[in-house]
């Protein structure tokens, strides 16, 4: 029904452009999106038609401020010009289904033209995350697979021995988890910085969507990581950071004791490695601060964090160059191999990554693995069909609820109810 | 300075040292009080050049009490990015806030100075209302606003940032207390018996008179208008048009992979600046209208 | 009734007029940028009005559904306490120190050297964005900050801030304070200077010490100021929110206990514009505001009609000896 409700707009909206032939396309492409991620991307890898102009609407996603404008902006679309109305915008994963389970977004297939060959080799849960239905409502360029990340040398002188092989041994369940985390604890390290670390291994592998009906579930999974986090607070096991806190990035430093983090791709690159290093204004290398001292494993569960994906708006007066675009960024492997080169992500096309992984990819923060190949199972591992248009209030409010039960401050009902009391005042819709 | 040259009698001249003594107690109590806040203030400015000057990586790690190396850098970042007019910025914030501060400091005055001094029937009930009217949270009437904005479609200008500041309760509510206490009704019927037109007293006569009191709302209203995020943001789309707090807070929700906290800091210190400089004039204007009112007397 | 002195002819000219004149402008701009804005958010509070996604709900008249829905679910009475015990932790410093510094600042017989330093100086905590003040607070005061730090070398037992409720709302008074007295001692300053300085000169003759000059002849001339300052302050506490807002991440936590009337209403209003729930909350902040404001409001000025009644005839007085 919704289906066919969202084909039928999508045609009444298109009828004007389609009569007039491809030729007749606006002139003006308008893409919404919070950052200049994507906009660095396109601008280095895609070259416009003449004629066609690209306007930016950016909107820094503080205060909710980007999905204000964007909501704003597409429930305004039917009265819009041809050429002030969105034709692409882009949505992150904690709140992706709000808009592709919308009739706001075009089927990628269906509506958009792009063949199921072309996705055929993205990773299957960045469609999955995309998929009403069967629509396609979205395409990424990058998967953010993620894994465990321990230093070296407290991995050898607890485990006696720091080879990713054999690590991930001591930590391939949460059962040899814990055990590793007492004899870290034990050394006088802290196996993990602080409380939000592991979040993201059970949210992303929940049993139930958080949402079911209008009721916010207690998943049994996001409960086992209350327990396990609650347990390990008060073994001492962790460092009692928040996350993004100058607490939790001073344990990697050079006399940080934290033994490990867990984290995708771009949490190595973009923060981790800064964190380790002594004298930033050096150069990173080896022997400045904790930097090159690091490995990664695979750790107890397959998870993602993070993640954008590219939207066609329904009502786009641009529908082949939003075509165009979605190919060249998200399918084409030429395209995906130069933005690995360029800026690190992990993109989207297993192809593309498993040539990368076997050639002779070195990571010197690593201390030279090629971790790449791990990550790549743990990105074919990730099953992500349970998200809801509500994940990302629910893991904000989670998050911070849950940090008065840690410290002690509350017992764990009185957390609980605070959770669902968040929740629902921000969405009126929601009981429990 | 008053009084020490006249004292003569032996009895008095006792009192006097005590009294002198009190008053040196006095004066070290006032100074290490106010060097303490003082330095309590600067502290955080300190606190903000310091940070400008390091970058991301060391300020994630926590605080440092001396400077980086990073202060050219950060500059550099900032003023090379095409997506911070930072400059654009400022002129558009300065335009703003210059706007709002001379209206709401003027017709709030006028307003004030209409319920001061005339006698007419709806006086008492014009009052209360704007007082009742003060009590209405801004945040709550501010989602009406933006919708009737966009019905109008005056979103994207600064018009719906500066002409409602002719309305301004808190600025009407301090001018009529001001002259409750400094402006005698008196004067006003002195101009009237000299001739003078009603419009002009106000402006010629009233107006150098509460001087100190213009002074200082316009600061405050300069400021708020110059730190404010909420309104501006729900206005505010074009890139040409955004204020100050709008790119800071751009600045601060960049992704992950470009997000800068020196950079966010240097935005932070020099949007300061301006208000500083803006603040330094109109304080040495206060102290001058005092003295422009101990004349009077 | 108080121009009775006003010679006869001039009682012929009606100047009530330029009243309503002068009030033009900023009634016009209040009934379009306020009132018609405010009479909007109000009538929605009888409706049922929100979006559930980019779906919107209503609006649907439900009558006082969400008045009692928001008395039986939200704790309006805690938050309402937070508000208050935020303010007033911040206000009570505030309003001494600052009363304080501006007799100081006055006093000529004190006469402090580096004045125009000093109150530049208090003045500019002000000047920094709250969002960018509590993020220098956050850092500061973080587990692993320099005052934890700081109090270690002490040997003092190090203290988890923002993980304890009295911590946290001790440091949204502080920085509430800090951003504030500057302003205040300003405000009250320019009331002093405003007191005809004949009136101190006088007292000073008659050898009443610096105490009973403060009670007896400052702070009664400057209470229309000082009542300013307080109702201002109680309004701007009752819309508390940049502060508890970015220091707390828009949590309130821990426990909720830092969790304001305002910041509940952005809740209401931010992701699902919940135009019912916001109108009618919005509703019932006007009653609480306007009653607690007008309170004060009477409670001062009677006594200020007094004074003004006592201090027009001591000054008829004085012009006549």
């Amino acid at each position: 029904m919704k289906k066919i409700i969202a084909l039928l707009l999508a045609a009444v909206l298109m009828l004007p452009v389609c009569a007039l032939g491809a030729e007749a396309e606006g002139s003006v492409l308008n893409i919404y999106c919070w950052n200049e991620e994507f906009k660095t991307r396109f601008e280095a890898f895609y070259t416009m038609p003449e004629g066609v102009e690209v306007n930016w609407v950016i909107t820094p996603s503080t205060d909710n401020a980007y999905q204000n404008a964007l909501d704003e902006a597409l429930l305004n679309q039917e009265d819009a010009a041809a050429d002030s109305r969105i034709d692409l915008f882009l949505v992150e994963a904690d709140y992706a289904v709000k808009y592709s389970d919308s009739d706001f977004t075009l089927d990628v297939i269906g509506d958009v033209g792009l063949s199921a060959e072309d996705v055929a080799d993205m990773y299957p849960y960045t469609k999955a995350i995309m998929t009403v239905g069967d629509a396609l409502k979205g395409v990424s360029w990058q998967a953010c697979p993620g894994g465990f990340i321990y230093r070296r040398t407290y991995a050898k002188e607890v485990l006696g021995t720091d080879d990713p092989a054999a690590v991930q041994q001591f930590v391939s369940d949460w059962d040899k988890f814990g055990e590793t985390a007492s004899k870290m604890k034990n050394a006088g390290y802290f196996m993990l910085s602080g409380f939000d670390d592991a979040y993201r291994c059970f949210s992303d592998n929940m049993s139930a969507p958080w949402v079911v009906d209008g009721m916010i579930q207690k998943d049994p999974v996001i409960e086992q990581w209350i327990a396990m986090t609650k347990e390990y607070t008060d073994l001492g096991y962790n460092n009692k950071a928040n996350l993004w806190s100058a607490e939790s990035s001073a344990g990697a430093g050079a006399d940080g004791k934290v033994f490990g983090y867990f984290g995708p791709a771009w949490f190595i690159d973009f923060s981790l490695a800064k964190w380790t290093l002594a004298d930033s204004t050096a150069e990173p290398a080896v022997g400045n601060g904790s930097w090159g001292d690091w490995a990664f494993c695979q750790g107890p569960q397959g998870f993602s964090w993070g993640g954008t994906w590219i939207c066609a708006a329904a009502g786009t007066d641009n529908l082949s160059l939003v075509k165009d675009i979605m190919y060249k960024m998200t399918c084409d492997r030429e395209t995906l191999a130069k933005i690995v080169e360029e800026y690190g992500d992990f993109t989207n096309s297993v192809e593309t990554m498993t040539q990368m992984a076997s050639g002779d990819y070195r990571n010197e923060f690593l201390g030279g693995q090629n971790h790449l190949a791990l990550f790549l199972e743990n990105a074919q591992n990730i099953v992500r069909a349970m998200s809801t248009a509500y994940d990302q209030t629910c893991t904000e409010k989670l998050m911070a609820a849950m940090v008065d039960y840690f410290n002690g401050v509350v017992d764990l009902d009185t957390a609980w109810d605070n959770f669902f009391t968040a929740v629902e005042e921000v969405h009126p819709e929601l009981s429990h | 300075m008053t009084g020490n040259t006249t004292a003569a009698a032996p009895v008095r001249h006792r009192q006097w040292t005590r009294a002198r003594v009190l008053l040196l107690l006095k004066r070290i109590l006032a100074y290490t009080v106010l060097i303490l806040l003082s330095f309590l203030c600067l502290f955080f400015f300190y606190l903000l050049l310091v940070n400008a000057s390091r970058n991301h990586g060391d300020i994630q790690t926590g605080f440092s009490p001396v400077p980086g190396a990073f202060f050219g850098k950060n500059w550099e970042t900032l003023m090379s990015s095409t997506e911070l007019p930072v400059w654009r910025g400022m002129f558009n914030s300065l335009l703003v806030s210059g706007c709002v501060a001379l209206l709401s400091t003027y017709f709030s005055a006028l307003t004030a100075y209409a319920i001061h001094t005339y006698q007419f029937r709806l006086r008492n009930f014009a009052f209360k209302f704007i007082l009742l009217v003060m009590m209405v949270p801004s945040q709550v009437s501010v989602l009406g606003f933006v919708e009737m904005m966009n019905d109008w479609q005056w979103t994207d200008s600064f018009m719906p940032l500066i002409l409602p500041s002719i309305a301004a309760p808190a600025v009407f509510f301090f001018m009529k207390q001001y002259m409750d206490s400094a402006l005698p009704l008196a004067i006003v019927e002195a101009a009237r018996i000299d001739g003078s037109p009603e419009f002009t007293t106000f402006n010629m006569i009233v107006l150098p008179i509460i001087k100190p009191a213009l002074a200082v709302q316009a600061i405050f209203t300069f400021v708020s208008s110059w730190n404010n995020y909420f309104t501006p943001a729900l206005i505010i789309k074009t890139k040409e048009l955004k204020t100050l707090p709008i790119l800071i807070a751009q600045l601060r929700s960049s992704d992950w992979l470009k997000f800068d906290l020196g950079q966010v800091y240097m935005m932070i210190a020099l949007s300061i600046l301006p208000v500083i400089a803006v603040y330094l004039c109109l304080s040495k204007f206060i102290i001058r209208g005092v003295a422009v009112g101990s004349v009077k007397e | 009734m108080q121009h009775n002195e006003i010679p006869a002819r001039h009682k012929s000219v009606s100047y009530a007029k330029w009243g309503y004149i002068f009030l033009i402008p900023f009634f016009l701009s209040f009934c379009i940028f306020t009132i018609i804005p405010l009479g909007r958010t109000f009538y929605y509070s009888t409706f049922e009005y929100f979006r559930s996604g980019l779906k919107t709900i209503g609006p649907t008249p439900v009558g006082l559904r969400n008045f009692v829905e928001i008395f039986s679910k939200a704790d309006l009475g805690k938050y309402l306490w937070n508000t208050l015990w935020l303010w007033l932790l911040g206000f009570i410093p505030q309003i001494i120190v600052s009363l304080v510094l501006a007799v100081w600042f006055t006093d000529t017989r004190l006469h402090l050297r580096g004045q125009g330093f000093f109150k530049t100086v208090i003045y500019m905590p002000n000047l920094i964005m709250a969002s960018a003040f509590s993020m220098l607070f956050f850092a500061l005061f973080s587990d692993g900050g320099p005052i934890n730090s700081a109090m270690e070398m002490l040997r003092m037992q190090p203290y988890s801030f923002l993980r304890n409720v009295a911590g946290t709302r001790g440091l949204i008074a502080l920085m509430n304070f800090l951003m504030w007295f500057g302003n205040t001692t300003i405000v009250l300053m320019a009331a002093i200077m405003g007191i005809d300085t004949n009136l101190f000169e006088a007292a000073e003759i008659d050898g009443t010490n610096a105490w009973t000059t403060f009670w007896h002849v400052t702070i009664p001339l400057i209470k229309p100021v000082l009542s300013y300052t307080l109702i201002t302050s109680m309004i701007g506490g009752l819309q508390m929110f940049d502060v508890p807002q970015i220091l707390t991440n828009g949590n309130g936590n821990p426990n909720r206990s830092c969790m304001t009337i305002i910041m509940l209403l952005n809740n209401y209003m931010g992701k699902s514009k919940n135009y019912g729930y916001g109108g009618a909350l919005s509703v019932i902040l006007f009653v609480i505001t306007s009653v607690l404001g007008l309170l004060v409001y009477y409670v001062l000025n009677t006594d200020e009609r007094e004074e003004r009644k006592l201090e027009k005839r001591s000054r008829m007085g004085g012009v006549q000896l």
